[in-house]
């Protein structure tokens, strides 16, 4: 165990080295006990990387087993690279969130980049084909010179590695709010489609069987990227920047070719993306989960550098890289479908059966861990939660009562806020359409995708109203499970499961633990009642800048299925004449809603209430109503209330416009953000049998040809534009903000 | 060893929005002295000194490393590098 | 079809001709070299070689791009849509070249096109003048030709599609041209992704299905 050019375990000790690499004293007498030495540099490393929040979820694990993760729908639960579900015919999707925010506020196009690249290979190497990306992004304001250049370079990013992989992005959300300023969220969702028979799983068995890397070279780039992950922001981070890791979408896309073409070929026993930890965590989990050992020979990793150390190449993130297992003797079957696409695949160590995970280099044993004490003895921690004041004072507050001058301005106002202003400037950067797929493109309440040669097809959301968490993390957590529901219920397809971007502050302090427990439970009660099981997820803490701590946002991407493609909605109304109905009534909710945001400039007071039972049975009977045949366009209510959802419903029509009918208090009913609310249209002829599915649905209005967007509320008219020109102020509110001068 | 190194710009009149984005970018910044940006590619490599650097330099930029109906290349050479 | 490392748009083009059009195709992996005894070539889009130099340029030196200049020659129909017209401006077989896009972007939404030319073996299909729904998808496709090519594309006719509203600087509006000898054809919309009625057009399949009548009746004729 001689170390030549390595720091002594001793001094390692001594100097306590071990907390630079993200290990706690504790932690550390731990490995020491479990080794019955000191663990030397590469193994302290190892440790420190598979023992980080983001490989080991040491902080999250007991919050994440409150989540439901059963039901008939799942075919495989979280644990693997990613979750999948059931579809019929012996199809399965399989789909995953994850984040990859502090890489990207640091260099926001290769963050942005390789966040793409990543969850597209955990999806790949379950086997399936990547048939879909969606993205959940959050920036601070679009006033400041550092925002717009990180908002732009992400989605550039996001264009760049997406398009020439060839996976459409398809959808996903931006939002804006000063929180994230600092510390922007930049969560990736990737879906894929499996036949049942093509699951592969990530792991090492059958003592004697081959390891196999395959991929790009072992760089320098990203070492410690899991720890980097894990801890706040500071501006020290700037200077991390050989942390990120550069992305090449093309050395991808020949990786899925190759891998689904090698997934059939039945040498290969396993097959693991090298995602965050890398090397490290790929080999360790998929010895560890056969009950397996492994030696690799580290002079045998292709490297791009010379001179790397065991360390550096175990702890690389390099992307674009996999780890096989083959059949002992067959390997030349699988390094030949590689070749084919001028890939390299090289034999890098075996399966052994003493379950130690143990590296030579140099023909000296430079690591031997008991490999199931990198998995399964990290630490779990319990951490103090405790109620934050300014969740008390808010529960304090009476009802929230904005007071709007001008009803008309302050809706033409609230079209042009970012989060509510359209992204076709993020979109249009996309492309949505390759594969040909694409029936329903970003814009609409959902994006769906149709399964090639059969009648039916998929629709993806992702949704997360971080200010409504905020307010009220449990009522918050319910809701962002809830309106990702809404969207799949309005495109016409039945939910069936989620994934989870949990992105949170720093847990060590009381009151953020507190939120994440609280939202946990928000979400766990919304996927019960909605029966959506959690199958897959990703947990991002430490989000902070300059200690302030972003909102709560656990963003939920959902799938659902469409029975039949006839069933696919939109939410754009359709034909003049139709009948409009509203299905839910408003309440005075204006806490944590954006009227909120542009009378006040901060949200407080009580989250909007939802009731689970009432959202499941209008989900329900809307999904009924599609399924006969009734409905012929649906969008949900969401952000700027009532108001912006029949805006929204009357563009990129260029003649429709509509007459609606309202009764109450004006703010209320047009700008409240109460939930479980949708607008919907039907043919005249329908009206009786839709009333009689949708026990809340009443007639409000109905669409006309004369362009014009005109609502009275108790006969009063208070909105009478040109659809037009809203539609300008809504398309061109973000580009405008692009030009205009920091 | 020599080493090569290959300049490729768009040839003039063809329009260059990266250099237009840059120029504005520049302007804003306060250099309104700026005019004319254009952006190319520079492309390095060692060749070993047997080889005929001229013809095959030549012969690479005609044939793949720049498009002669949009880009211009020049190129210099660095006579006993080590690599 | 062929498919170079970094195509992207293969699957796509082979479902358009198999499950929309209903006839046979093939797709040939870059490294044969043989692409004799087939009726028509097509070139689908994506990024051949990540779009690494320029877009298409790597993909161009490839053998079996030999092959497809011997085909060219032959007057076997061509097809190149986005990098697959990328890939035949680098190879000789179109005049002009591709540049980024005016506004720097990637840009990804359906385009109003004029049909500039209905007497091509790939556009018989359409009226003259018709105004057809494809989809564009691309960052580099800002068509770029000197004075001097532009009035011989003008003069024989060999500007196919226009885009109504200029979205990526094109010189002359230019969406798609064909050569001289009219068997090669290169565009930047993707008729492929407007094949069936459930992906929101149907105005790419008269191209299919004006090679495949063209290519009968000649068949006849030579029969």
């Amino acid at each position: 165990m001689l170390q030549t050019h390595e720091i002594s375990p001793e001094v390692i000790e001594k100097e306590k080295l071990y907390q630079e690499m993200g290990l706690t004293d504790e932690e550390y007498q731990s490995v020491k006990k479990i080794l019955g030495r000191q663990p030397n540099y590469t193994e302290t490393g190892i440790f420190s990387v598979m023992w980080s929040e983001h490989c080991s979820y040491k902080t999250s694990k007991p919050l994440l087993r409150k989540f439901p993760t059963e039901g008939p729908q799942v075919i495989q639960g979280p644990g693997e690279g990613a979750g999948i579900i059931d579809i019929g015919d012996d199809q399965g999707i399989v789909f995953k969130i994850e984040s990859h925010n502090h890489p990207s506020a640091v260099e926001p196009y290769q963050g942005a980049a390789t966040g793409v690249g990543g969850i597209i290979r955990d999806i790949f190497s379950m086997g399936a084909r990547p048939i879909a990306s969606l993205n959940s992004l959050r920036f601070g304001p679009l006033t400041s010179g550092r925002v717009k250049y990180l908002f732009e370079e992400v989605v550039h990013g996001i264009s760049g590695y997406g398009n020439c992989v060839g996976v459409p992005t398809v959808g996903g959300e931006v939002q804006f709010d000063a929180c994230y300023e600092g510390n922007p969220l930049v969560n990736a969702m990737a879906v894929g489609l499996i036949d049942r028979k093509d699951i592969q799983q990530g792991v090492a068995k059958g003592l004697g069987n081959t390891v196999l890397y395959v991929g790009s070279k072992t760089g320098r780039d990203g070492i410690h990227g899991a720890t980097f992950a894990s801890e706040d922001l500071t501006e020290d981070s700037e200077n991390r920047r050989s942390n990120v890791q550069v992305g090449d979408p093309f050395m991808e896309k020949l990786l899925i070719e190759a891998c689904l073409e090698a997934i059939h070929c039945d040498a290969l026993v396993g097959m693991q993306d090298m995602g965050a930890a890398g090397l490290t965590s790929s080999a360790s989990e998929m010895a560890s989960k056969a009950g397996m050992g492994m030696e690799m020979n580290m002079n045998l990793i292709p490297q791009r550098e010379a001179n790397m150390t065991a360390y550096e190449m175990m702890l690389s993130e390099s992307q674009e890289r996999m780890l096989l297992v083959v059949e002992k003797g067959r390997e030349q079957e699988i390094v030949d479908i590689f070749k084919k696409y001028s890939l390299e695949a090289v034999a890098v160590g075996k399966v052994t059966d003493d379950k130690q995970f143990r590296l030579i280099h140099h023909g000296e044993v430079v690591c031997d861990i008991p490999v199931d004490s990198l998995a399964e003895d990290a630490p779990v921690y319990y951490k103090p939660s405790k109620v934050p004041a300014y969740y008390e004072a808010f529960q304090q507050m009476k009802t929230y009562q904005p007071d709007v001058e001008d009803v008309a301005e302050t809706f033409k106002q609230l079209l042009q806020q970012p989060t509510i202003a359209s992204k076709e400037y993020v979109y249009d950067q996309y492309d949505s359409m390759v594969q040909a797929n694409t029936v329903v493109s970003p814009g609409s309440d959902a994006a769906v995708i149709r399964i090639r040669d059969y009648d039916k097809a998929i629709a993806i959301t992702t949704d997360c109203n971080s200010r409504y968490i905020y307010l009220d993390p449990e009522t918050g957590g319910k809701i962002a499970v809830a309106e990702a529901a809404r969207n799949i219920y309005a495109s016409g397809a039945k939910p069936l499961a989620i994934t989870d971007g949990l992105n949170f502050g720093n847990p060590d302090k009381p009151e953020n633990f507190w939120q994440m427990e609280k939202s946990v439970e928000g979400m766990s009660a919304a996927c019960l009642a909605l029966d959506t099981p959690v199958i897959s997820g990703n947990v991002s803490l430490y989000n902070e800048s300059q200690g302030q701590a972003i909102f709560p946002t656990p963003i939920v991407g959902m799938v659902g299925l469409h029975a039949k493609t006839k069933d696919i909605t939109t939410s754009h109304f359709k034909a003049a004449g139709d009948v409009i109905l509203m299905i839910g009534e408003a309440k005075p909710e204006f806490a944590g809603s954006e009227l909120q945001n542009i009378l006040e400039h901060e949200y407080f007071g009580h989250a909007p209430s939802i009731d689970l039972d009432l959202e499941r049975k209008r989900g329900d009977a809307l999904l009924k109503a599609i399924q006969v045949g009734l409905v012929k366009s649906a969008h949900d209510v969401s952000e700027g209330g009532f108001s912006v959802a029949i805006a929204e419903s009357l563009f990129n029509q260029p003649t429709l416009g509509a007459t609606v009918d309202l009764s109450g208090d004006v703010n209320t009913v047009l700008f409240s953000e109460t939930q479980s609310r949708y607008v919907i249209s039907v043919d005249p002829a329908d009206v009786a049998e839709v009333e009689a599915l949708i026990e809340d649905a009443t007639v409000i209005g109905h669409v006309t040809e004369n362009g014009v967007l005109r609502v009275t509320v108790n006969k009063e008219a208070v909105i009478t534009e040109p659809v037009q020109a809203l539609e300008t102020l809504w398309k061109g509110a973000i580009p405008c903000l692009l030009k205009s001068k920091a | 060893m020599k080493k090569v190194s290959i300049h490729i710009t768009l040839k003039e009149g063809v329009l260059d929005p990266e250099g237009k984005a840059i120029e504005g970018s520049l302007a804003t910044l306060g250099y309104e002295g700026v005019k004319e940006v254009r952006v190319g590619k520079l492309i390095e490599m060692y060749m070993d000194d047997a080889v005929d650097v001229k013809a095959e330099v030549e012969a690479m930029c005609q044939k793949l490393l720049a498009n002669p109906v949009i880009e211009n290349y020049t190129y210099d050479v660095e006579e006993g590098v080590v690599s | 079809m062929i498919v170079f490392p970094g195509s992207n748009c293969d699957r796509d083009m082979y479902h358009a001709a198999k499950d929309a059009l209903g006839e046979e195709a093939e797709l040939v992996w870059y490294q044969d070299s043989h692409l004799s005894g087939y009726d028509a070539i097509l070139i689908p889009g994506g990024f051949s070689y990540g779009d690494y130099l320029r877009c298409g340029a790597i993909a161009s030196t490839s053998k079996i791009v030999d092959s497809l200049k011997r085909e060219a020659e032959r007057g076997t129909p061509i097809l190149g849509v986005c990098n697959g017209f990328q890939i035949l401006l680098e190879a000789g077989l179109l005049p002009g070249a591709l540049l980024r896009n005016e506004k720097l972007k990637f840009i990804c939404h359906h385009e109003t096109l004029v049909v500039k030319n209905n007497q091509t073996q790939f556009t018989s299909d359409y009226q003259m003048d018709e105004e057809i729904s494809i989809p564009v998808a691309h960052g580099e496709g800002n068509y770029y030709c000197d004075d001097e090519t532009l009035a011989q594309l003008k003069t024989n006719q060999q500007i196919v599609f226009t885009y109504k509203d200029n979205p990526n600087g094109s010189v002359a509006d230019i969406a798609g041209i064909i050569n001289e000898a009219g068997n090669v054809l290169g565009m930047m919309p993707h008729p492929e992704r407007a094949t069936e009625t459930i992906l929101g057009s149907m105005d790419g399949l008269k191209m299919f299905t004006s090679l495949v009548k063209n290519w009968r009746d000649s068949y006849v004729t030579n029969a």
